[in-house]
């Protein structure tokens, strides 16, 4: 959307650059690879300009008062008129000629001034603090700091650690007073439960004596806070950040795909934190969002892969299964998933043909969407299915047609994926009658009657691609290893395809998508190597006639009329 | 702020209550009116004796001698700063510049300013305030 | 009060009269709202241009001049224009608009009237602040009986103008002084001030429309310009500095109180109309326009060149009265409200009480000042209790320079200039202090009451 003619020139430390007009000086420094420090500043937030941290000196070219003509120097350039005192980076909108030094003398002795004060009543509390290794106040203390201590008085005293809600603690002594959380939960949320009591040095962060701050969004305050007054309850004191490895992954919650960070050591997840993309989930995610981690070491988690209920390898549980739907006594079905990825729906569809299903299924999610973050299907992957040609028309929440099929005699063998029949409406009688073939992750009241029951790995111990609401295709990335007994999904089935149609079959990520990108295919010319970590969006018009359900949110309009999930 | 002045009058000080009912006659949040009430001195949250004394303390009524006016009101009603006296009758405050430093020191009881005080005129207020309190 | 034959009473002209009382017949038996009548028959950029013309400077602090200010306001974006009153008068030294809206309200109110008219503002305020309730009651009174007459409120002396007049009172907060400060308040908010650019009053004031925000005795001196034509209201006093001034001492004089004055020097004022100092004592230092200025020292010598390249060389006493005059002797003129220090006051101890005073004040948005003041106020409160180190002076230096300029708004300044101003011409007093009272044997009573931290 760029509009070339429009851009005007401006220059940071002796550096022209052009921008768009009204752009951001903080941001424009940013496109030089220049930081300049600050706290209240935040690009999806309305500039508050009261930390005072991202002074620059500022000037603009002078213009003659009596004539109105520009002033020039002697060698002809425009003469930059320096403003007196310094100006706040955040709140200067770039106009044309506009200059600023960003480390000059003054600009330097601002950021250490700012930052003395900011630490004259600080705690020490870097030792306990959770925040240490991702503070602000730390980086820019040392980077810009003075380096001793000149205060001697005695510091303030404020509540610490209150609980602001069921899921953020509140250490009011550690609070610069940046007004971030304030303003997100007014904006972006709009519940606005936070605010400042009392004045001066003594205002203090709090919500009103019996409101709390407990919306889906609460943890967003806790990434964006610039130093450990707002922390994750969750987390607290769990692990040092400096410890955890970050690996890109989507939140599976919902079809709104937000790009997140998940966080793990040796093995273990510690925590989920959003990763920005403009495109789709800004610098936010849902606080539901963040739980799912938790189901990597849930009680149900299938450890082991089965053959008729007895603990067997994943060979064998593999030939099993490939046997059970090479030969069945009748018709075979699918039920396959909203939560599988794109490269596991790719190898169900070539199941489906190779053993001719007679008919394949997903089970549809579907809940309110809040409008922001959290859209009404809560299959993250319902359209991967859809691009993939696995299914043709969106997915009923309840597979009463498969239980006809079944019924009927016209289904005798089953292959579900991750998908609990039972609780998609499949009674105990019919899934007696038939064979079932089960892959996935946890234990549910159906994967007790699966003949070759094949233990899979959740969205965090493998890699895939998932396609959200936008038809944006996004990747994620393996966090941690999965439970010994367990099988990569795309092994899994790759294996089996390979035994039904007796040619080999892509079985890992990477290779998978030398089919799946061919020319000619939706997905053509991506490889999961090259996609971009900020997602690429493909063309769904060919769907555009399905009552997709999806209501507005952050960066998605729905092309027709949604369907009302009230 | 005028909804905030007209309860304190009414009720003496501004409790959560009366703020979440300020909030939902405004259609804003609670936290922004009590917000508000903490950022004034002069909304309080909390019950002062019946009389409000208001002793200026900036640079000319402290030169002046504002500080002796202040004990004086104090020792006069056994009061500790900032504190309901024991008779219940006044909360002795410290103020900021009450704007009359030309007749300094100066002191606002209620809704009157006392000005030029010394310790004979602050006594006679102070008896005066005894006499109103009987009822007289 | 008496009048002092020195003064020039303009606007406070009749209100110290005996009997001259605040309501409307009284004002108008003295010729009140007669300018309003002449005004609404007048093109309004006409009377913009005789306040531009008059070089009338406002009274509130600044010094900006009005009809400059005026002439900022955005008339392109179609938002209502509001006018705002500014009759905070927190600014310690400072009382004159308390006498304007007690005694003579009537006056403010054409002025406001005036204005509005000229501005073509939609509606006015009257911020008034908490501790002058007896003054809002007044306000009130005068609003009601003008518009009994037709003065105030819809189609005004059947001109097709409207404009009403509402008071809101204040609850006690020295920020809501500070013009964007004041228009948050006024919105229901906390006091803080916005940040500039992008929200000029002119142009994102009141509600996010254009507002003007000028002070009492700014907007009374309106009626007076028109009254005498621009042209004589800038023979009064001397070119860029016009019109009187209501000038408010306080301190160490023999007779303090306010006069309204102007064309005369500091010293003419100290010395002549107040009475010199106290039987006994000597003046160490004046403070000239409200606490927040920087000090002038009594028997510094305030040298420099004239803008016609003439040199002057002041004495206190000799410095001119004015806008230009004070800020050539390196000080600013502010709110006019005088503090005159004697030789019984320990500079350290004025300056702890002021600390107090401001880090009590400060609305604490922005980092330097809501950290700057309160550490301030703890090093001189150290400093009175006897506890000061050798490097507390340059550190309290240092602090302020930090401060200055780095803020969101001019409360910064008002933090740091007096800072700056003590120790630069009273450091040796600064270490004396220091000296003396970290003696365990020093009575600290006086020392203690004056500073008045608590």
């Amino acid at each position: 959307m760029e509009e070339k003619d429009n851009l005007i020139t401006v220059n940071i430390d002796g550096q022209d650059l052009q921008v768009l007009p009204g752009t951001n000086m903080v941001e424009a420094a940013a496109m030089l690879g220049k930081e300049i420090p600050h706290y209240c500043y935040h690009p999806k937030l309305s500039v508050a300009g009261n930390c005072r941290m991202c002074l620059v000196e500022l000037g603009m070219p002078g213009r003659d008062r009596a004539t109105g003509e520009p002033m020039l120097n002697e060698d002809g350039s425009p003469k930059i008129m320096w403003m007196p005192g310094p100006a706040i980076g955040c709140g200067t909108k770039a106009a044309p000629g506009m200059h600023i030094k960003t480390d000059s003398p003054k600009a330097l002795e601002s950021r250490e001034a700012v930052t003395e004060f900011l630490l004259v009543n600080h705690p020490l509390d870097c030792p306990i603090c959770d925040q240490a290794g991702e503070c602000t106040l730390q980086e820019f203390s040392s980077a810009h700091g003075r380096g001793y201590s000149r205060f001697i008085e005695e510091k303030n005293v404020k509540p610490k650690r209150t609980r602001l809600g069921p899921r953020v603690t509140l250490d009011d002594e550690r609070c610069v007073l940046c007004s971030r959380c304030v303003r997100f939960c007014e904006e972006i949320v709009d519940d606005g439960v936070l605010g400042f009591t009392d004045r001066g040095s003594y205002s203090t962060l709090t919500c009103f004596p019996g409101k709390e701050l407990s919306n889906n969004y609460s943890l967003n305050t806790v990434d964006i806070c610039p130093v450990g007054a707002l922390t994750s309850t969750d987390f607290r004191f769990k692990m040092r950040v400096w410890f955890l490895k970050e690996s890109n992954s989507i939140d599976f919650e919902s079809s709104v795909g937000a790009n997140t960070v998940v966080s793990a050591r040796e093995g273990k997840i510690y925590r989920i934190k959003p990763r920005r993309n403009d495109e789709v989930n800004d610098t936010w995610m849902t606080d539901s969002g963040r739980e799912l981690y938790k189901i990597v070491e849930s009680e149900d988690r299938l450890t082991q892969c089965s053959i008729d209920g007895a603990p067997a390898s994943a060979q064998d549980a593999i030939a099993k299964a490939s046997d059970l739907l090479k030969n069945p006594s009748g018709g075979v079905a699918i039920v396959g998933s909203g939560l599988c990825s794109v490269e596991e729906q790719f190898a169900l569809k070539a199941i489906a043909e190779s053993v001719d299903a007679k008919g394949v299924y997903l089970v549809a999610r579907y809940g309110d969407g809040d409008g922001i973050l959290l859209s009404a299907d809560r299959n993250p992957n319902t359209r991967g299915a859809l691009m993939t040609g696995l299914i043709a028309s969106l997915p009923e929440e309840q597979l009463s047609a498969l239980g006809a099929q079944i019924d009927s005699g016209e289904v005798t063998t089953v292959l579900a994926v991750k998908e609990d029949l039972i609780a998609a409406g499949l009674t105990e009688e019919q899934l007696k009658k038939v064979t079932l073939v089960y892959l996935g992750a946890h234990r549910n009241d159906t994967t007790g009657k699966a003949s070759a029951l094949l233990a899979g790995l959740t969205q965090f111990e493998k890699s895939g691609t998932v396609v959200n609401q936008q038809f944006r295709i996004q990747k994620f990335n393996r966090v941690v290893p999965g439970p010994g007994g367990a099988i990569e999904d795309i092994y899994a089935l790759a294996s089996i395809q390979a035994n039904l149609s007796e040619e080999s079959f892509p079985s890992t990520v990477g290779s998978v998508w030398k089919q799946l990108g061919a020319e000619g295919t939706p997905f053509a010319g991506i490889s999961f190597q090259s996609l971009s970590d900020q997602g690429q969006l493909l063309d769904g018009s060919a769907f555009d006639g399905l009552p997709f359900r999806e209501g507005k949110s952050l960066h998605f309009e729905p092309k027709g009329e949604a369907v009302a999930a009230e | 702020m005028p909804l905030l002045h007209a309860i304190q009058k009414d009720q003496g000080l501004l409790s959560n209550e009366a703020a979440e009912w300020v909030a939902e006659k405004l259609g804003i949040e609670p936290i922004n009116v009590l917000s508000v009430i903490t950022f004034y001195p002069f909304f309080r949250q909390h019950k002062i004796g019946k009389r409000h004394i208001r002793v200026c303390r900036t640079l000319s009524c402290a030169m002046a001698g504002g500080a002796k006016v202040c004990d004086t009101m104090l020792s006069e009603f056994d009061a500790k700063l900032n504190d309901v006296s024991p008779d219940g009758e006044v909360t002795v405050e410290f103020a900021e510049c009450l704007a009359s430093c030309g007749s300094a020191p100066v002191m606002l009881v209620d809704d009157e300013l006392y000005e030029n005080l010394d310790e004979s005129k602050t006594k006679e207020i102070c008896d005066r305030i005894k006499t109103e309190a009987t009822g007289a | 009060m008496a009048i002092h034959p020195k003064e020039q009473r303009l606007i406070l002209k009749y209100a110290d009269e005996s009997g001259y009382t605040p309501d409307i017949d009284c004002y108008m038996k003295h010729g009140g709202y007669e300018m309003l009548k002449k005004a609404v028959g007048m093109d309004k950029q006409a009377i913009c241009d005789e306040v531009k013309n008059s070089q009338l400077r406002g009274r509130g602090g600044a010094g900006f001049p009005a009809g400059v200010k005026w002439s900022f306001v955005d008339r392109k974006s179609g938002k209502p224009v509001y006018m705002v009153c500014n009759c905070d008068e927190s600014e310690p030294g400072t009382f004159k608009d308390r006498q304007i809206v007690h005694k003579d309200p009537h006056q403010l109110i054409e002025g406001i009237m005036i204005s509005c008219f000229a501005t073509d503002c939609a509606k006015a305020f009257i911020y008034i602040r908490e501790e002058m309730p007896k003054g809002a009651e007044i306000l009130n009174q005068a609003i009601k009986e003008a518009k009994e007459k037709g003065f105030v409120g819809d189609n005004i002396l059947d001109s097709g103008y409207s404009c009403d007049i509402v008071v809101h009172r204040g609850a006690a907060a020295y920020i809501c002084g500070e013009e964007t400060g004041l228009i948050e308040s006024l919105e229901g908010k906390r006091a803080n001030p916005r940040i500039k650019p992008p929200y000029f009053p002119a142009a994102l004031g009141l509600y996010m429309c254009p507002t003007i925000v000028n002070n009492v005795e700014t907007l009374c001196n309106v009626k007076h310009i028109l009254e005498m034509g621009a042209e004589e209201f800038a023979k009064i006093g001397r070119p860029n500095n016009t019109g009187t001034r209501i000038w408010c001492v306080s301190g160490g004089v023999k007779r303090p109180g306010y006069y309204e004055v102007a064309g005369i020097t500091l010293g003419e004022l100290i010395y002549d109309i107040c009475g010199g100092p106290k039987e006994g004592r000597e003046i160490k230092a004046i403070i000239p326009g409200g606490s927040s200025m920087k000090i002038l020292k009594n028997g510094e010598r305030f040298k420099g060149k004239n803008r016609d390249g003439s040199e002057y060389d002041w004495g206190i006493e000799d410095i001119p009265l004015d806008y230009d005059g004070i800020a050539a002797a390196g000080s600013m003129s502010g709110s006019g409200g005088m503090m005159v220090l004697d030789d019984s006051v320990e500079i350290p101890v004025a300056l702890a009480n002021l600390m107090a005073f401001y880090s009590h004040e400060s609305c604490g948005q922005c980092t330097p000042c809501r950290e700057g003041s309160l550490w301030l106020k703890k090093i001189t409160t150290r400093m009175v209790h006897g506890e000061a180190r050798p490097e507390d002076v340059d550190l309290m230096k240092s602090v302020a320079d930090q401060i200055e300029g780095r803020t969101i708004c001019a409360f910064g300044f008002a933090v740091a200039w007096p800072v700056q101003s003590y120790i630069a011409k009273f450091e040796d007093e600064f270490r004396e202090f220091a000296e003396r009272h970290s003696k365990t044997d020093v009575d600290r009573t006086a020392a203690k009451a004056l500073a008045c931290n608590h």
